[in-house]
């Protein structure tokens, strides 16, 4: 079936907004969604970078060669992208056909009401406002500015640093989150002790009775007050000689670190939720040509598929896919109402661990494989407590080693802190290193970062010294 | 939506389609940008770890225009990553009960250098960087401070040459200088009454003078010692420094020949494809060299027209009887040298006592002779060696 583009605009434009009151009818809420049409270039961009406009940054670069070589070979390609907000934006290729888009339209919908709804969404975007796509640009706007002020080799070490520790901040925090406090709380006072009680009776023995209290002081306090793992936003605004604008380069880092969070965090969840959506929507809209519902449910079973059909297991989840089965079980056993509750409550950790269950499990074939260099891989397990954490396994702590501030020292040595019994082993020292490098151009003052090597024992890696 | 961590998408492969419009996105792409700024950050790094990368086989070619392909891994931008465990898990999809092996080991092979590539994902993809031998020669001048050569003084070298200067009314036809003559003549005709057009006396003709040039020509002889105690890496190391240093004087002056001489008891002249690839056996009589050398001096590159440069390569070991014909020989061609150097090649050793032909070199480059003497026991020591050499010439140079 070959049309003209406008002709399939057309049509594309005719199909959504049956698709839209369909969606509406049977209960979707969402954001308006602004739709565009555009071409795969635009999309690549995106899968590089995960925003249509951001900052630049040679990593970027890699990211970008990465892509091209997989889409040469035929192992990527995107469908469609969408940004929430309001309105939320929805990206169709111009290179799909009609029935493929048509099917993404769908599937964006099911994204639209995810994104309103589930907590962490709403959460950054109550943080954040609602228009990512917009502000993003606007901060690659300001560094591409900095670049001319201030010179690629200074913003480049600058964003070295901050995209390097992106994962590294707290999500409990607020995105914009206070200082802390400069002074220690004062204590308070001491509860009145009855006289009765054994303090009280203490301070009558004979000799006790004129000593009198110390004066309290109001006292500095350290900083951190508390180990703290916000890495960004503790450089942004306790690096020593770090100037305004520098500041707001991490800041600006921090910023998409916390919008990308909930996309990362609900992966599963979020992608099942528009599958079982497109695949709900195509299947009641009877205004559909038969042909094209065929064409549509063709490229779904593709998206859903677990592997490659030549092949027997695959060493990786598809997402589509697990999360897909997990919704139509859950409609199916509780009912469109409570899964709309988990749509709202959950995140992958929870909806994997209290949903996945054990039937399940054994009927997608889920499994855990355990991989050595000399040894090959086999299957370890398939018991679902297992499966469950080696699904959720590379999505704690952003899917980062954990690291917190341990200390700032009083000649503005920043000491870094591995919590390696928490992570179970040390870092890639030599990558540390040069993380710990890129961290101190901007720190200015000493890096210091504590883990522990291979054998265990406990290694600190120092700016300045490789 | 969320293609940020994007390695979930090797499971499925829907079937190829690229788009064949350009839109006005393709007029500009950030990831093509960014692309461009990570090649030449890895070209930065490549320059400063040019010296290693370069000195492997096969760089020497022909004069000039050529590139050298030096293969590169794509940069990676750090982050804090946990160490690589003993055993990787994760969670897969399919049939197989536990236990199942889903693909075998790899049998450990002997070379264990090649087989740890494991981990990284993104550092293993290489490419390759072609760089031109100039941008690369220029690059290590910079970085290893190399002084540019110093051609000898005018006063011994003269080169002559032919230049215009002035007019005369006699010379040869080919000479005329036709705008001249008229202008001659109707400057004449305007102040004569039925003046002819032409006379003799209009006639201007071009005068060439000879003039003083100094030379801008440089002869290289590379000698090299090819007895039996010259292995592979002896040779390896002698055609790197070798290469180099023609590269360099290549910089210096705008028309280099280069004459390659190989001994073992004999001498040979030999072309440049033959010469690394000679081996002799027998004895080692470097003064045949020598005589060889300033035989072709004498011969092809007279020292007035040419700035001459000798570079001798060799384990440093000869034949005690040789050694006073050797000093006599070297001190010979050294008449006629801008600058000598003796690569005394040596990876075997470490610190060793001073050999045969460092005694001789040293006796005559304490005589006042354009000499220097450097030892090399690996590649490192190439990039030295060389540094030494510009750095004494110029020194001399500036004395002489």
């Amino acid at each position: 079936m070959s049309l003209s583009q406008a002709d399939m605009n057309e049509r594309l434009q005719d199909y959504g907004k049956r698709i839209e009151s369909l969606a509406k009818s049977v209960g979707l809420d969402y954001y308006p969604v602004d739709f565009e049409l555009v071409p795969n270039t635009f999309m690549n961009e995106v899968a590089i970078y995960g925003l249509p406009i951001r900052m630049p940054h040679w990593s970027f670069g890699v990211r970008y060669i990465h892509q091209l070589i997989r889409q040469s070979m035929g192992h990527s390609r995107i469908f469609e992208v969408m940004f929430p907000g309001n309105p939320c934006h929805g990206y169709l290729v111009n290179s799909n056909t009609l029935a493929e888009n048509t099917l993404v339209t769908a599937h964006v919908l099911g994204h639209a009401d995810f994104a309103k709804n589930n907590h962490l969404f709403a959460r950054f975007a109550e943080m954040s406002g609602t228009n990512i796509v917009e502000h993003a640009a606007a901060q690659a706007h300001r560094i591409e500015e900095a670049v001319r002020n201030y010179g690629q080799q200074r913003v480049e070490a600058l964003l070295d640093a901050a995209l390097a520790l992106e994962p590294h901040v707290d999500l409990n925090q607020e995105l914009h989150r206070p200082l802390y406090p400069t002074h220690a709380p004062k204590r308070a006072e001491p509860a009145k002790v009855s006289d009765d009680s054994f303090t009280g009776r203490f301070r009558h023995l004979p000799g006790e009775t004129g000593r009198a209290e110390a004066p309290r002081e109001h006292k500095l306090a350290p900083i951190p007050p508390h180990p703290e793992s916000d890495l960004l936003w503790f450089i942004a605004h306790y690096g020593p000689e770090l100037e305004d604008w520098e500041r707001d380069v991490f800041l600006a880092v921090r910023y998409e670190s916390f919008y990308f969070y909930p996309v990362f965090a609900c992966n599963i969840m979020n992608e099942g939720w528009a599958t079982y959506w497109h695949a709900r929507l195509l299947r009641e809209a009877d205004f559909l040509p038969s042909e094209l519902y065929l064409d549509a449910i063709t490229c779904h079973s593709n998206v859903v598929r677990p592997f490659a059909g030549d092949q027997q297991a695959a060493l990786a989840i598809n997402p589509y896919h697990v999360g897909f089965s997990m919704w139509e079980r859950i409609v199916e056993q509780q009912g469109l109402e409570r899964a709309r509750e988990i749509r709202r409550d959950e995140d992958d950790f929870g909806f994997i661990r209290n949903h996945l269950d054990a039937e399940l499990t054994e009927q997608l074939g889920l499994f855990v494989y355990e991989a050595k260099s000399d040894d090959g891989i086999k299957i370890a397990a398939r018991d679902v407590n297992k499966v469950r954490e080696a699904i959720l396994a590379p999505k704690f702590n952003y899917g980062a080693p954990r690291i917190y501030v341990g200390e700032m020292r009083n000649d503005g040595t920043l000491v870094l802190v591995h919590d390696h019994v928490a992570d179970g082993r040390g870092l890639d020292l030599e990558r540390a290193a040069r993380v710990v490098q890129y961290v101190h151009r901007p720190w200015r003052r000493p890096v210091l970062l504590q883990t522990v090597d291979n054998r265990g024992s406990p290694h600190e890696l120092r700016s300045g010294t490789s | 939506m969320s293609f940020y961590h994007d390695p979930l998408l090797s499971r499925w492969q829907p079937p190829l389609r690229i788009s064949t419009e350009v839109g006005w996105y393709d007029l500009f792409s950030r990831g093509a940008r960014d692309w461009l700024r990570h090649n030449q950050k890895v070209r930065e790094s490549v320059e400063k770890s040019l010296p290693n990368l370069i000195a492997g086989p096969d760089v020497l070619s022909g004069p000039g225009g050529g590139t050298v392909l030096v293969p590169v891994r794509l940069a990676e931008h750090a982050r804090f990553r946990l160490r690589d465990p003993d055993t990787e898990t994760g969670a897969g999809q399919g049939a197989g009960e536990p236990g199942q092996v889903l693909k075998p080991g790899q049998p450990q092979q002997g070379d264990p250098t090649s087989g740890n590539e494991a981990g990284g994902g993104q550092g293993d993809l290489q490419f390759v960087l072609e760089l031109k031998i100039e941008d690369v020669l220029d690059w290590l001048w910079e970085e290893l401070k190399l002084p540019d050569l110093k051609p000898k003084s005018s006063a011994r070298q003269e080169d002559q040459e032919y230049v215009r200067e002035g007019w005369d009314k006699r010379g040869v036809r080919s000479r005329l200088d036709r705008r001249r003559t008229v202008k001659q003549a109707i400057r004449r005709r305007a102040i004569q009454a039925d003046a002819a057009p032409f006379t003799d006396d209009d006639l201007r003709f071009r005068q060439l003078k000879r003039r003083d040039r100094p030379a801008t020509n440089a002869a290289v002889i590379f000698a090299l010692d090819v007895s039996g105690s010259m292995g592979e890496t002896e040779r390896q190391l002698a055609k790197t420094f070798f290469f180099f240093a023609l590269q360099g004087i290549r910089r210096q002056y705008s028309k280099v020949e280069v004459a390659f001489v190989a001994h073992s008891a004999e001498a040979w002249e030999f072309n440049e494809a033959q010469f690394f690839q000679t081996s002799g056996t027998g004895g080692t009589v470097s003064s045949t060299a020598f005589k060889l050398s300033k035989e072709i001096i004498r011969t092809r590159y007279d020292p007035s027209q040419y700035n001459v440069y000798l570079f001798y390569g060799s384990d440093g070991e000869n034949l005690v009887d040789d050694r006073e014909l050797a000093t006599d020989s070297l001190r010979d061609v050294c008449a006629g040298l801008n600058y000598g150097g003796f690569i005394e090649i040596r990876p075997a050793y470490g610190i060793s006592p001073e050999t045969e032909l460092a005694g001789i070199f040293s006796r005559v480059q304490h005589e006042g002779h354009p000499l220097g003497i450097a030892r090399v026991t690996g590649r490192e020591d190439v990039w030295n060696a060389l540094r030494q050499f510009f750095q004494e010439q110029q020194a001399r140079a500036e004395v002489a």
